[in-house]
This record gives C-alpha cells, sequence and structure tokens, in this order.
C-alpha cells in the first residue's frame, strides 16, 4: 500500500525490532545458498525476532499504541475499503456548499449485503494530510455523512462506520459553521435509523469527533486502536497544567481497547498481525472483513424494532453512579 | 536613638495606623463590582436583579438554585434523582484525587453534581427542567450528569411533557474518560425519543456553554435560546488560536456571533427568560 519510498518514521519502542530486522535481511543477504547450518540459524535470528517484537507489542503503554495508530503507514479508511469490500463507489458532497475532504462515504457490496460506508480519512505524507485536514473533519463533513446515512437509511442498507481521527476540526471556520451542531444532529439521528450501524475504530478515536460518527449496534475496535474523551496532551495541558504530563494522561484517561472492553464502551477487540495493522494491511483487511461479515450477519437477525431498542438499550446503560 | 533610626521608627508607626483603620472591615459579599463595567452594588440589590447588572446589563453567573426559583412557579418544584452521586471509576488521580475532589467540591457547593432536575410549573405549565451548575467542576459532564438528564428526558416522554435544559458547562468531564463522553450519546438518544413523540424541548445556553455539551444537547433544542454574550464553543479559543495562529474576530463565540450565523433563535436577556419561555410554552400547547 505504501506508494512513497520515503522511510517509515519507526517510533523509540521499535527501534530494537527494526535494527534487528535490518540485520537478519543482511545476514539473508550474504549468506550463501543452499548452506542448511547457515540458514538454520538464520530462521533461529528470525524467531527471536518474532518473539521480540510480540514482547514488545504486549507490553506497549498507553501512550505509545497512541504514537503507533498516528504513524503514517497504519492503513487509513480508504486503505481498507477496497479490501473489505467486493464492489465500491465513493459518493460526494454534504449538499450544503461543501465536500470535505477528511471525511469519506460511498456505497459497496460486502459478502452480497449493499452497505454504505463512512469513515475519517487521514493522508499519507504533508501534502496529503494538508489536503486531507489530517483527518479532522469540518461540519460539512459530518453533514455529508448525516446525508450518507439517510440514503442508506432509506434504501435499507446496513452502515458501517470506520473511526480514525484526532478530533473534530476546530478552527475559525468550523465554528462559523457549528461543529457543535452538526456533530449533535449525528449523534441523535443515529439512533433514529432502522439499519443495523457497525463502527470500526481502526486507528485513532479522537472525542466527539469521533462520535459524530460512532453511534453504532456493535463497536469494535483494533487492538492497538486507542479511544477517548479528549487527547492525552490537551488533558495534561488541562488537568495537569502540564503538557509535558501526557504519559501520566494517557495512563489515567484508559484509552486502550482492553480497557474500553471492561467498560462496556467496544464490543470486539479485533486482534491486528504482529506490528500492528501497518506491518500487514492485507491480513489486517482480511480480520476486518471476517468480522465484519460476522456482526452483520448477526445484526441482520434483528427487526427493525429490536435493532433500535437494542442500540438504545446498549447506550443507556453506560456510566457509572451510586444511587443512595 | 541615632538619627538614621527615625526615618525607620516613623515607617513601623505609620504602619501601624494602617492596621488600625483596616480593622473596620467590610462583610465578604456585601457589595460587589460588576466584571463588565465597574458598577458597585449593594449584593441585594444585584440578586434582586437576578444577578444582571442594572448598568450595563452584564450577566453574572447564576447557580442552579437561583434559577430555579427564577423560573419556576414558587413551591411547585419537584426535584428528582437527588441521590446519585458520581463514583471514581478509573481511580482517576492527576494533580488531587478525582474521589477527593468531587467530596472537596460537594462540600464547597453543598451540590451532588453539576446538574439539577426536577418538575415544576411556569405558569401553571408543567414542565421538566434540568439546570446544570457552572460551581460542581465546571458544570462537566460524567456520568451523574448524563444519568440525571438522561432520566429526565425520559420522564417528560413517558408523561408527554416539554423540556427545557439550561446548560453551563465546560464539557465533558476528562475524570471520567470516555465514560463521560458516552453521556454524549445517552442523552442525545433520550432525546430521539422525546422528539420522536412530537414533543417540545428548549435549550438555553448560558456562559459558558463548551465543548462535548455544545456538540450535544444544547445544539439539540428544538428552540434554541441564549443569554446575551454568552461564550458558546465547541473547541476553546486558545485552542484554535494556537491551531491557527491568526486573531479572531472580538465577539467570537459569543452568543451575538452564533445569532449572526443562524444557530440560535432568540437571544434572551435574564431578566425576560421567564416571561419568554411561559409566551412560547404557551403557543405550543395547542399541539401538545
Amino acid at each position: 500500500m505504501i506508494t512513497s519510498n520515503r522511510k517509515p518514521t519507526v517510533p523509540d519502542f521499535m527501534r530494537p525490532v527494526a535494527e534487528l530486522e535490518s540485520q537478519v535481511a543482511e545476514l539473508k543477504r550474504l549468506a550463501p545458498k543452499n548452506d542448511k547450518v547457515i540458514e538454520n540459524k538464520i530462521n533461529r535470528f528470525q524467531d527471536k525476532l518474532t518473539k521480540l517484537q510480540k514482547e514488545i507489542f504486549s507490553s506497549l503503554t498507553p501512550l505509545q499504541r497512541l504514537n503507533l495508530v498516528r504513524q503514517s503507514e497504519r492503513p487509513t479508511t480508504l486503505d481498507y475499503i477496497p479490501n473489505i469490500l467486493d464492489e465500491w463507489i465513493e459518493l460526494h458532497g454534504d449538499r450544503g456548499g461543501a465536500d470535505d475532504p477528511a471525511l469519506v462515504g460511498g456505497i459497496g457490496k460486502i459478502d452480497g449485503h449493499s452497505i454504505v460506508f463512512i469513515g475519517h480519512q487521514r493522508g499519507r505524507g504533508t501534502k496529503e494530510n494538508v489536503a486531507r485536514n489530517f483527518g479532522m473533519p469540518a461540519p460539512g463533513g459530518y453533514r455529508k455523512a448525516l446525508r450518507l446515512m439517510k440514503h442508506a437509511n432509506r434504501f435499507g442498507m446496513p452502515i458501517l462506520t470506520f473511526i480514525d481521527t484526532p478530533g473534530a476540526w476546530a478552527g475559525l471556520k468550523a465554528e462559523e459553521l457549528g461543529q457543535g451542531e452538526a456533530i449533535a444532529v449525528n449523534l441523535r439521528e443515529m439512533f433514529s435509523f432502522e439499519v443495523p450501524i457497525i463502527c470500526t475504530i481502526i486507528g485513532e478515536g479522537g472525542s466527539g469527533g469521533a462520535l459524530g460518527i460512532g453511534i453504532g449496534d456493535s463497536i469494535i475496535m483494533l487492538e492497538y486502536a486507542v479511544y477517548t474523551v479528549a487527547t492525552p496532551e490537551a488533558c495534561a495541558a488541562i488537568l495537569w497544567k502540564n503538557s509535558k504530563e501526557s504519559l501520566a494522561a494517557a495512563e489515567a484517561l484508559k484509552i486502550t481497547s482492553h480497557d474500553l472492553k471492561v467498560m462496556g464502551i467496544v464490543d470486539e477487540i479485533l486482534t491486528e498481525p504482529i506490528g500492528g495493522a501497518q506491518a500487514d494491511h492485507q491480513s489486517a483487511s482480511k480480520y476486518l472483513r471476517k468480522e465484519l461479515i460476522k456482526q452483520l450477519n448477526i445484526l441482520l437477525r434483528l427487526n427493525k424494532s429490536e435493532l433500535k431498542i437494542q442500540r438504545y438499550e446498549k447506550f443507556r446503560k453506560m456510566g457509572a453512579f451510586y444511587e443512595i | 536613638m541615632s538619627l538614621s533610626n527615625w526615618p525607620l521608627k516613623k515607617e513601623q508607626s505609620k504602619a501601624h495606623n494602617i492596621k488600625s483603620t483596616k480593622q473596620i472591615t467590610i462583610p465578604d459579599g456585601l457589595w460587589v463590582k460588576c466584571f463588565d463595567c465597574g458598577l458597585l452594588m449593594y449584593s441585594k440589590v444585584l440578586k434582586r436583579n437576578l444577578k444582571v447588572c442594572p448598568q450595563c446589563s452584564y450577566h453574572f453567573q447564576a447557580s442552579s438554585n437561583e434559577r430555579i426559583d427564577q423560573l419556576i412557579d414558587q413551591g411547585s418544584w419537584e426535584p428528582m434523582d437527588v441521590h446519585l452521586i458520581s463514583t471514581d471509576p478509573l481511580g482517576f488521580k492527576d494533580q488531587k484525587l478525582y474521589s477527593q475532589r468531587l467530596k472537596d467540591t460537594a462540600f464547597k457547593t453543598s451540590l451532588q453534581d453539576a446538574v439539577q432536575t426536577g418538575v415544576g410549573t411556569m405558569l401553571g405549565q408543567k414542565v421538566c427542567l434540568g439546570i446544570m451548575d457552572f460551581r460542581f467542576m465546571g458544570g462537566s459532564m460524567g456520568s451523574v450528569v448524563g444519568e440525571k438528564l438522561t432520566r429526565l428526558l425520559e420522564k417528560a416522554t413517558q408523561e408527554r411533557l416539554p423540556a427545557i435544559i439550561l446548560c453551563a458547562s465546560g464539557g465533558a468531564r476528562m475524570q471520567e474518560g470516555m465514560l463521560s463522553l458516552m453521556q454524549m450519546a445517552k442523552i442525545s438518544s433520550a432525546l430521539e425519543m422525546h422528539k420522536k413523540e412530537n414533543l417540545l424541548y428548549l435549550s438555553v445556553l448560558t456562559s459558558p456553554t463548551t465543548g462535548g455539551v455544545t456538540a450535544s444537547f444544547a445544539m439539540l433544542g428544538d428552540l434554541i435560546i441564549a443569554e446575551p454574550k454568552a461564550l458558546i464553543a465547541f473547541a476553546g479559543r486558545r485552542v484554535i488560536e494556537q491551531t491557527i495562529k491568526e486573531d479572531l474576530p472580538d465577539n467570537f463565540q459569543s452568543s451575538e456571533y452564533l445569532f449572526e450565523h443562524g444557530f440560535l433563535d432568540l437571544i434572551v436577556p435574564r431578566t425576560q427568560l421567564r416571561s419568554k419561555l411561559i409566551q412560547i410554552l404557551h403557543l405550543h400547547t395547542n399541539n401538545n
């Protein structure tokens, strides 16, 4: 998927792995062909490498996960779509004067079902990221999403959403066009739809910007993805009055897939290939497609009113308080 | 005593003099100075004018208790869910433990959490009313705020009553992590049920209404009303200034700014809020 030959940036915790990886590759290149002894040794190195990788990934801190999913090599919505759907067309425009490139959507087919897909779209590299506004949708993006979801509801197509945003765009124009209103209306309307909605957090789920397309019957979260009420940086700046405390904030906020599953905010954690989805786009897409089809088949068994009641009940339960 | 000590002695006696005049103390909070025009007024005068400056009509922050007195017919207020108390689901600690912060704030404000809900009448018309209180941790929305407002709206739907929510909040309560974000969804779902029954929901935005509250029930009113010059925003001004590095218009994110851009129906001064709400409720009674 990576089209540019730009060297990928390696986060700190991946350095030992990257180093070993290049050494193994070098050895493979230098080793004489058909030498069983050397081949065995190289294989042993390879095993060690895999083990190390597994160890590192199983003990990632929340902040490391956040940095991992912010890597530009990580597959975006439009990387997944062609691999997950059998056929698809991207659709455009909010019918209010804009077509937000940070939030994409369209119709397609998965396993014989026509569906509508919607997702945040980050860019790769500076130029594309500027064009995509780093995956931060303007109000028009949320209104485009709403328009497509209404379309899905009319034609009885399930809705698949893919969440991957640092947050809704915070800018002068966004306020002027009513960012708050656009997200608020989506939250309410997503409870009115009579088709199944499956939301997948594929990377970073940033606050209200993520929730704006995040009301679903089934919420799937990729293993290393994070979902936050505020970015750890912002939270540290506000609560600790020091943005350098983001490590502590990331720990305290409970943003990892396992924490959120325990809290009942996500339903399924989807295993990623070793090294994260960015290491192997094909396998990551394959796992995701399989899970989406599974969830879709479960939800399609419910009738319209059962679906809506279940969705209401699901969110109704969220929250923790004493009643004395 | 040498001559050089003389000015020092004089200084000391002066200091002593000042101290003695200071002993005529004025009780705290008897006099209030307007933040905007600087008018010095007797606090009871301010209170009688619903905490609006009589000279420049600057709106001081009003507590939820004062709001209830200002809006609801005397003696008709029936509070709901007064026994809901926040827990600390994440064991959150920033500079202080969240659980301790909750206790301290509850003690200081004698509130249970950042919203009061209940049923009351306005000129005889029964309404479900929710009032946020900025004094309780910046009016932030945690699980208790979400649950109380959801129950309020469910009651309104069940009893076919109009609902009014007065917003005053800094947004989601970060100390409860994702659970606080999900309250936006929960309240919105209850509003969807209320809307489906063709019932009236009014949101009244007071200063400040920001973040997750703006991006959910504040902006979902069938009619949206704001107090003059209130701060209403999705993202904070500082965040925007930092990201775009350009000057923002003076009235940016004020009620008047939102009104200009079509997001508010009315800007109503607090002194007329009750009568305006009663009028709106009255105009809708034919259809309900």
